[in-house]
């Protein structure tokens, strides 16, 4: 089997990148999703707030995936459902499956990597205590409360102030669960702001900072979870801890890049976003296989997942069309690196001679400032200075920067740093 | 004792009556390979469980090794049992299709005592007849495991030594077992026992059971079930012990098991790959009060972490996937007790199994079947079958493979554990075998799903799909593990 482009994944990122290489002229294009249907997590984020950026209209999660399912179905796009993509090589094939064709290989031209993240369990964080049921990750708390119609719990804790947890935690109460509390082990909430209104402040969920479950009670099914404060080193302080009686505890303690279909390939991982490192083309470091969404870095907005999306599939389409000999190897590559107070920038690298435009960078900050300058800097050299009010580690930041400057720089790097 | 048949020969259910020939309590490691090994012969066995699955003792969370045995004294059961066993895995694990491998061990020195200490193994190991071991100096021993410590100044290398997944073995020697015609039941507490003229009432929860032979297999409750018969008392210390797992990317930062020298501090603490590719670490030691305290603590965890690190430098904690605990039965006699109480004929303590009781538990099983035959004088062989259904793993079948199997039964085309890429097919096998999963956990060791790095974020809502079908059974009847391990509360509004 041979396509031009293979799209793994299809939920946001896959969707939208698809869609934007076959409007850039790309016709045989195959969609690999290894669920029941298109979408991804979308389809379990039953709440609305999305789309408020790309369509100034406030969608469900359901509803934003279905204008690109749409699409995808009128642009007649191959796609592949309840498929498994084992493993990819580095000259581009992929070894697949599904219950229909068996085990199957496909050659393609260009891949785009779109298989999104997992959510760190229990075992990630080590909170000692016993093993009962009644622990579930938010998402997965997620897609049995609204895909399947079930309910985990009467009573719950949620660790992490993470979206999820949020939104779950407002999900549980309309669900006439009681949520005793939100604890975060940092000084700030992990996620928006606007969901902190929303999802704790209006329905009386107490929102506990610097605090962490320090022990899970219960043999066969959670009876309880030890509450306790720590200090600015994320050290236990005795004497705060507190019982909370609870039949569930919800986490919602980061995401993770899925990318084990990245590393059988042999592409390169930022250790810091846990994603592929790329280029100003969302290219790895294999030629020819693109990343987006969150399988590239954790994102805030599927809006700016679609936007992301949308230039993957494009400059898959631009790779598709060169001939070999027009892909020729790329000059002058300037790395970017995080300085102080940058917990990763993306892209990690920039092709400067083959930017169309301008470069849009996007970082994440790694605490909570206030009144600060975002310096650019080159061999010491300042390039670029921006001013921000405040930042927030669960926001995404970006800097636009001129070709031109980029153009004249004559060192190989780029240092973003906060004073 | 009367002859074996006549009133044993039938079984009657009446009043709430069965009636057996022998009956196992306790469905870990040693009751299953006993009853496996009787169900050699013609008898009507019952093996028994208070837990919602067999193996769910001391069984499922140990440090899973077969150990060269030059550890135990060589005038102990434990030394005898021990190296009596390890060279009969092979055949077992053949028979029964449970992963195991030879990969050897290591005891690390890092100074003169540590040294001595290795001397005074090699030469108990010799004693006890261990064979293919070997002192190392450093050097050589840092060429054949390139991630110890540099501080390491010599080891004992035992080439017998292996890896092995012990709940999977025991659930393969339940289902074989069952095969033979063992009757097994769970969630079956023993009340009390009354000596009977020829033989025992066993009071449970379930109803009166009668048999004529005794087991006591109870694990870290055998002294309990002992006291009810014997007046011979001994004492069961629970110990427990607490361990890491690691993510399959780091499995393998070593290649061998590697043990640290046993001084007055502790017996340290192992870093060993398992069957399945992840690196476990552990364990500690400490006394408790509560025999199923099996809670993890994060001092203990951050001493274990400590002292593994003397061994191996750099162990990348940031990949753990999780943590837990393991009771064991420490008998207060200091050695396994393996023997017919004197006061209580056909009543057999296989009590105080504490390490290397897995190691030792072939040889174990093989005494105890020669003790049943003591008991009867002699016992029929009857038709056995010692092979299991061949388990299908298929993220280990060719390419070839899988495309036949997937055309052959298409749930095995069908993905339901991403990180251990485990199939539908693979899953509801699990749950058809004898012996076969009930619950969430059951199907996670028998298949798999959920062991993986995600800890069954994604594929428990599906794992639980599955069992509802395949048991006919409600989403909200599904368990986690044992009988209160509810995991939904019911429908939303």
């Amino acid at each position: 089997m041979n396509y031009d482009l293979v799209v793994i994944g299809g939920g946001p990122a896959g969707l939208a990148a698809a869609i934007s290489a076959r409007r850039k002229g790309i016709k045989d294009i195959l969609i690999i999703e290894r669920d029941r249907e298109l979408g991804g997590i979308l389809n379990q984020c039953i709440h609305n707030g999305f789309g408020l950026h790309l369509f100034k209209k406030e969608l469900t999660g359901p509803e934003y995936a279905k204008c690109f399912i749409d699409e995808v179905r009128e642009l007649n796009i191959d796609y592949k459902l309840n498929t498994f993509v084992l493993d990819i090589d580095d000259k581009k094939e992929l070894s697949v499956i599904n219950s229909r064709d068996g085990f199957f290989k496909i050659q393609a031209k260009a891949i785009i990597l779109a298989m999104g993240c997992r959510e760190r369990p229990r075992g990630a964080i080590n909170i000692p205590g016993s093993r009962p049921s009644g622990i579930f990750t938010a998402g997965t708390a997620q897609r049995l409360i609204n895909m399947e119609g079930y309910m985990v719990g009467k009573k719950a804790v949620i660790l992490g102030s993470g979206d999820i947890g949020l939104i779950m935690a407002r999900r549980l109460t309309l669900e006439g669960a009681k949520v005793e509390a939100v604890a975060e082990i940092m000084p700030y909430p992990n996620g928006l702001n606007r969901n902190i209104v929303q999802c704790l402040e209006d329905f009386n969920i107490p929102l506990l900072l610097e605090h962490t479950v320090i022990e899970i009670k219960g043999k066969d099914r959670l009876e309880g979870v030890i509450l306790a404060k720590v200090d600015e080193n994320r050290s236990v302080i005795r004497g705060t801890e507190k019982y909370i009686e609870c039949d569930t505890l919800i986490l919602s303690v980061g995401l993770i890049p899925e990318n084990e279909l990245s590393k059988s390939a042999g592409i390169e991982i930022d250790p810091l976003t846990f994603g592929p490192i790329v280029d100003e083309s969302l290219e790895t470091s294999i030629k020819g296989i693109f990343a987006c969404g969150n399988v590239l870095h954790v994102h805030d907005l599927v809006d700016n997942v679609t936007l992301e999306a949308y230039k993957a599939g494009e400059k898959a389409a631009e790779y598709i069309k060169k001939t070999s000999k027009e892909r020729v190897l790329k000059t002058k590559k300037v790395k970017l690196y995080p300085g102080n107070g940058i917990r990763y920038v993306l892209p990690q690298y920039v092709n400067i001679d083959d930017l169309d435009n301008n470069l849009k960078l996007f970082f994440r900050v790694n605490d909570i400032y206030k009144d600060i300058e975002i310096l650019i800097e080159s061999n010491g050299r300042l390039i670029k200075k921006i001013k921000k009010n405040q930042v927030f580690p669960s926001q995404m930041e970006s800097i636009t920067l001129d070709k031109k400057l980029l153009t004249e720089l004559d060192q190989e790097e780029i240092l973003i740093n906060v004073k | 004792m009367p002859e074996k048949g006549k009133v044993w020969f039938f079984i009657f259910f009446k009043g709430g009556f069965f009636m057996y020939d022998v009956v196992i309590v306790g469905a870990g490691i040693i009751g299953t390979f006993i009853a496996r090994e009787l169900s050699r012969y013609d008898l009507k066995i019952l093996l028994l469980d208070k837990e919602n699955d067999v193996s769910n003792g001391t069984t499922k969370a140990n440090t899973a090794i077969i150990h060269a045995g030059f550890d135990a004294p060589y005038n102990s059961k434990m030394g005898y049992f021990n190296v009596r066993g390890n060279p009969m895995f092979d055949k077992i694990c053949h028979e029964l299709d449970v992963p195991f491998k030879r990969v050897g061990s290591l005891v690390l020195a890092f100074d003169e005592e540590d040294l001595r200490t290795l001397e005074k193994l090699y030469e108990n190991g010799s004693k006890s007849g261990v064979t293919q071991m070997e002192i190392l100096d450093g050097e050589e021993a840092q060429q054949i495991e390139a991630n110890i410590s540099k501080k390491v100044k010599g080891a004992l290398y035992a080439k017998t030594a292996g890896i092995i997944g012990p709940w999977e073995l025991a659930i393969a020697l339940a289902e074989n077992a069952m095969e033979n015609g063992v009757d097994l039941r769970l969630n079956t507490e023993v009340m009390d026992v009354t000596r009977l003229n020829d033989g025992y009432s066993i009071v449970t929860n379930k109803g009166n059971i009668m048999s004529k032979i005794l087991i006591n297999c109870a694990g870290v409750h055998a002294d309990k079930l002992n006291n009810m018969v014997s007046n011979n008392r001994f004492k069961i210390i629970p110990k427990k012990g607490q361990y890491f797992l690691l993510d399959k990317t780091v499995g393998n930062l070593v290649n061998k098991i590697i043990f640290q020298c046993p001084t007055d501090r502790g017996k340290g603490i192992v870093v060993t790959p398992t069957v399945h590719g992840n690196l476990i670490i552990g364990p500690d030691s400490e006394i408790i009060e509560e025999k199923e305290d099996t809670a993890t603590e994060s001092h203990r965890l951050k001493f274990i972490r400590q002292v593994a690190e003397k061994s191996v430098p750099n162990i990348p904690f940031d990949h753990v996937i999780t943590t837990f605990a393991g009771v064991r039965a420490e008998p207060d006699t200091g050695d396994f007790i393996i023997e017919e109480a004197e006061d209580s004929p056909g009543f057999i303590n296989v009590a105080g199994i504490k390490s290397p009781g897995l190691s030792a538990s072939p040889a174990i099983a093989e005494y105890v079947v020669n003790l049943v035959k003591e008991i009867y004088g002699s016992i029929k062989e009857k038709n056995f079958n010692p092979f299991r259904k061949r388990v299908i793993r298929f993220a280990k079948l060719s390419d070839e493979e899988k495309d036949e199997l997937i055309k052959k039964d298409h749930r095995y085309g069908n993905i339901i554990c991403r990180c251990e890429t485990i199939t539908e097919g693979e899953i509801i096998d699990a749950i058809h075998r004898k012996a076969g999963a009930t619950t969430v956990d059951g199907v996670k060791r028998r298949a798999r799903p959920g062991s993986g790095r995600c800890q069954g974020g994604f594929c428990l809502p599906r794992v639980m799909e599955l069992l509802a079908r395949e048991k006919n059974k409600n989403m909200e009847e599904i368990l986690k593990d044992g009988l209160g391990s509810y995991i939904l509360t019911g429908r939303t509004k």
